[in-house]
């Protein structure tokens, strides 16, 4: 994404303040947008006015209104969302956990595809169908996936975990065979600092005897 | 005397169990306190500095305030502090949405005049550095020496001498979820917060000095955590801000740390600088060690490291300091001090062992004082195939070379008192454990489970097991140290058993025999001496009416051990032309005690090597000295373990004996030095600074040839 640099009431811009920094003593008015710094700057400005729509997203072959603003990402909205009628969506098994497309914390499925809930826009998301981990299981019924990272242990802390097996319900939709090399390039995009790993692969091939 | 049984009684402990909370982690369900939605709930965002070091001229809220949708601010520093690392805190706001926190945070203006830092080591070291901690001269605490034996003598005794120095940079938690907490007001006087931490009554009673309350009317719960590894303990400055941000706007609010923020502030590893020099003598004793080193733990201490280690020397001499720079504090991670000290420890047996011209791992044999590590060599070497390894350090043919290496561990794990339980039995058969203790990952719900449903024939599914709530008001430690399974365990056991006896007490007439001469069975209660006397477990309970059992426990130290040894062997391959290194396999011999589920264990073996293995391979952070902030804080620039770093890991669960101790700490400590060996192993060059990187490899290589 573009580093638009913000200059909110500052009278210093980032540039002169790097040159400043770290060659002594200088006395520096510090103002705010160079402070926070790399907080993501490419939201809307502090204080503009957010344009703002209400649109319907199909999540998990539910029909859902929601307002958002031209900034709201998907996973926002499945998380801390409300539809029109005032009801949370409440969909937290997507994690935030980079909030920059690195760890795959965030996975849904958009159109049967894996993407980056965290980096995909609310509004870039209309009209399609949209399946999160809360979607897989058919009633009562687990996804084999789901059923092989129990039986496997393939979860610890656990937060990692709903990325990770939305990961594998695709990879596994794509491919009901894969190979040790193929788990690993299909779960690249996963991150789990826990180190499960192991019984993930484990988890993922026996799961494809299933399918 | 309590005991746990013998292994051939035991229907479930030891044996491979699923989690009791895999259905809801896999479906999305668990609710971690990231995922908690509260009515009316407003988010909090905290505005940190960018600077390391400066004085605070100035801050305004005003703007930050009038922006439609904030509800509170609330200024952290006042006019006259001192910023003294990047990432502290200045202001915190509460709002409708995060995205208007978000805004909000920068629109408050903050105006410092900055003053000099440093935020390397050697920065921190050089002359005329600038004082950035008025108690310590030259940014240094006060060498903490150490000595024993006669260091000169034995140098004397010395055939070989290496000197050496090595390295282990900072490396920072990584928790998935972040730090952070909701909090909620009852009213004025009780306090409700969800907490991401590994000690609900640690949260609980910091809150309840910080806002004056009774400990009982601040509830804390964690029903599931994502990640904590040592940095998650107390509700820190943002769990105190945000109750504030509660109790000012009268709503519940959230708080969680950005990814940015959680590697500035959230804890780190300490770095670890060793300069040794050690003898030994021609029959292959470790004979004389003199070490000086150092670390930083940010602008405050905590840089210990072990030194020597796991090997007996009988003639040392070590000195160490904690050096300042303007960065975020260090907290426990992971066996604090252990994995930086074997890595040193285990790269010097090498060294030393070479130069001696003998076998390392019967170098080790000779200075290794404990017995359960022998009997690992023995188990490891084989596992690995320990003949296989180069008799000459580099010697293999081609570009990509393999190598084998071993590396060793320590650590205590014996738990201690300060759990209180209950395990009740209702009349309708249905089971309830309840403790104060919280499952960060390491499965204890699940073990205590298990341990009820042995002492009562039943299956662990069908055990409501109730922890991470300081409601009931049932103590119990933080889960630190690897002590949580040791602490808990032999109190649900006493528990569960005392509430057993209590049911047989009570169905004693009716089966018209001794207690002492009845059993569980599957479902069942029977009596030994007359086998068709038997009941079901629901018609025994259904005996108690309304009169449910209840019965607390004790911790007994009969049933659990303290002190637990670990060896791991890695193979390594390395391309010498890139420089990239994959770890083909790591086998972990992890002395672990009675393995209460041996599932979950090995899971924790799994994720000890891959930890270690992310030390040794990739994990750094970098500090500019230039603008003195992180150039890493997020996860693409720092590197953690991804799929394709897995090695194949045998997680050998070394379990010579029947009483508990914990492993959520050891199996990360000695992958380190397994793999740094193995390296120079295969290449034939020695890498002394973490992570063994490619470009370090590359470097060494051509150092080589030059
Ligand atoms: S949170 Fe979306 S990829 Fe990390
Ligand atoms: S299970 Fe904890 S991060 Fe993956």
């Amino acid at each position: 994404m573009p580093d638009k640099e913000k200059k909110t009431g500052t009278n210093i811009s980032r540039r002169s303040f790097l040159k400043g920094v770290g060659t002594g003593t200088v006395a520096a008015t510090v103002a705010p947008s160079v402070l926070i710094g790399s907080e993501k700057e490419t939201e809307a400005q502090a204080g503009d006015a957010v344009a703002s729509a209400t649109i319907q997203l199909n999540i998990n072959g539910k029909p859902y209104q929601v307002e958002v603003e031209a900034r709201t990402t998907l996973l926002t909205v499945l998380r801390d969302g409300m539809d029109t009628s005032g009801k949370n969506i409440d969909l937290t098994g997507a994690k935030l956990i980079c909030d920059r497309g690195e760890c795959g914390g965030c996975t849904v499925m958009v159109d049967g595809k894996t993407v980056y809930a965290c980096m995909m826009l609310a509004m870039d998301a209309q009209d399609t169908q949209i399946t999160t981990v809360e979607g897989l299981a058919d009633g009562d019924d687990l996804h084999p996936i789901q059923e092989a990272f129990i039986q496997h242990d393939a979860l610890m802390c656990g937060f990692c975990t709903p990325g990770f097996v939305v990961s594998s319900a695709a990879l596994l939709s794509e491919n009901t065979k894969p190979t040790l090399e193929e788990i690993k390039v299909g779960l690249s995009g996963n991150t789990c600092r826990c180190g499960t790993y192991p019984f993930i692969f484990d988890a993922v091939k026996s799961a494809s005897k299933k399918m | 005397m309590a005991s746990w049984g013998e292994a051939s009684e035991s229907r479930l402990i030891g044996k491979r169990i699923p989690r009791l909370s895999g259905r809801d982690k896999v479906t999305g369900k668990a609710k971690y306190t990231f995922d908690i939605n509260r009515p009316g709930m407003l988010y909090g965002r905290i505005l940190r500095s960018e600077v390391a070091h400066a004085n605070v001229v100035g801050v305004d809220l005003s703007e930050a305030e009038a922006l439609p949708g904030v509800k509170a601010v609330i200024q952290i520093v006042e006019v006259g502090n001192k910023i003294r690392y990047q990432g502290q805190e200045i202001a915190a706001v509460a709002a409708e949405t995060d995205d208007i926190a978000k805004d909000a945070i920068r629109l408050i203006r903050v105006d410092v005049e900055e003053l000099p830092y440093v935020v390397t080591e050697e920065d921190a070291m050089r002359e005329n550095a600038p004082q950035i901690r008025d108690d310590w001269a030259g940014n240094q605490s006060n060498p903490n020496v150490r000595e024993e034996g006669d260091i000169n003598a034995g140098f004397e005794q010395a055939a070989v001498e290496v000197e050496a120095t090595y390295h282990t940079p900072v490396q920072t938690h990584v928790c998935l979820e972040t730090h952070g907490n909701v909090a909620e007001w009852e009213d004025e006087q009780n306090l409700t917060v969800w907490a991401s931490t590994q000690g609900v009554f640690g949260v609980r009673d910091d809150l309840a000095g910080s806002f004056n309350l009774p400990v009982n009317q601040v509830r804390v719960i964690t029903e599931h955590m994502g990640g904590g590894f040592g940095s998650k303990f107390g509700p820190g400055v943002e769990g105190r801000r945000v109750a504030e941000l509660a109790r000012i706007t009268g709503r519940p609010v959230k708080l969680m740390l950005t990814r940015k923020a959680e590697h500035l502030v959230a804890g780190n590893r300490p770095s670890m600088t060793q300069h040794v020099r050690a003898g030994a003598t021609s029959d292959g004793r470790i004979i004389a060690y003199d070490m000086k080193g150092h670390g930083t733990g940010g602008i405050s201490s905590g840089a210990g490291f072990q030194a020597p280690y796991v090997y007996h020397v009988p003639n040392r001499r070590t000195e160490r300091v904690n050096v300042a720079v303007n960065v975020g504090n260090q907290r426990a991670m992971r066996a604090p001090g252990h994995p930086q000290g074997a890595f040193a420890m285990d790269s010097l047996m090498d060294e030393l062992a070479e130069k001696l011209g003998m076998n390392p791992l019967e170098f080790r044999r000779i200075n290794d004082p404990s017995e359960v590590r022998q009997a690992q060599y023995t188990l490891g070497a084989q596992e690995i195939g320990w003949h296989r390894r180069n008799s000459v350090p580099g010697a293999g043919k081609g570009v990509k070379k393999r190598g084998i290496g071993v590396g060793s561990g320590q650590w205590g794990g014996g738990g201690g008192r300060g759990t209180q339980a209950r395990v009740t039995i209702n009349a309708d058969g249905t089971v309830e454990a309840v403790t104060g203790t919280q499952d960060i990952g390491t499965g204890i719900r699940t073990a205590i489970a298990i341990i009820v449903a042995e002492e009562f024939g039943l299956a662990p599914t069908d055990i409501t097991v109730k922890v991470g709530d300081s409601g009931p008001g049932l103590r119990s430690g933080g889960s630190g140290g690897s002590q949580t399974t040791p602490s808990v365990a032999p109190v649900i056991k006493t528990a569960a058993a005392a509430a057993k006896q209590k049911l047989f007490e009570r169905i004693a007439p009716q089966l018209n025999a001794p207690v002492g001469d009845m059993r569980v069975g599957n479902r069942t209660i029977y009596v030994v001496s007359d086998r068709t006397k038997t009941i079901k477990w629901e018609l025994a309970t259904g005996q108690l009416g309304m009169e449910s059992i209840s019965e607390g426990g004790e911790w007994d130290e009969e049933l659990r051990q303290d002190r637990v040894a670990g060896t791991q062997f890695a193979e390594v391959e390395v391309d010498t032309e890139t420089g990239a290194i994959s770890v083909i396999k790591i086998v972990a011999v992890q002395d672990c005690g009675l393995a209460i589920n041996r599932l979950t264990t090995e899971s924790q073996i799994n994720g000890g090597v891959i930890m270690g293995l992310g030390q040794a391979l990739l994990e750094e952070r970098f500090m500019d000295a230039q603008t003195g902030r992180m150039l890493n804080a997020n996860l693409e620039d720092y590197k953690v373990p991804g799929t394709f770093e897995i090695p194949e890991i045998k997680s050998i669960v070394f379990d010579t004996h029947r009483k508990v101790t914990g492993v959520g700490e050891p199996p990360c400590i000695p992958t380190l030095g397994a793999i740094a060996n193995a390296v120079y192993n295969a290449i034939g060059v020695r890498i002394r600074s973490l992570p063994i990187t490619p470009d370090k490899v590359l470097d060494a290589l051509a150092a080589e040839k030059a």
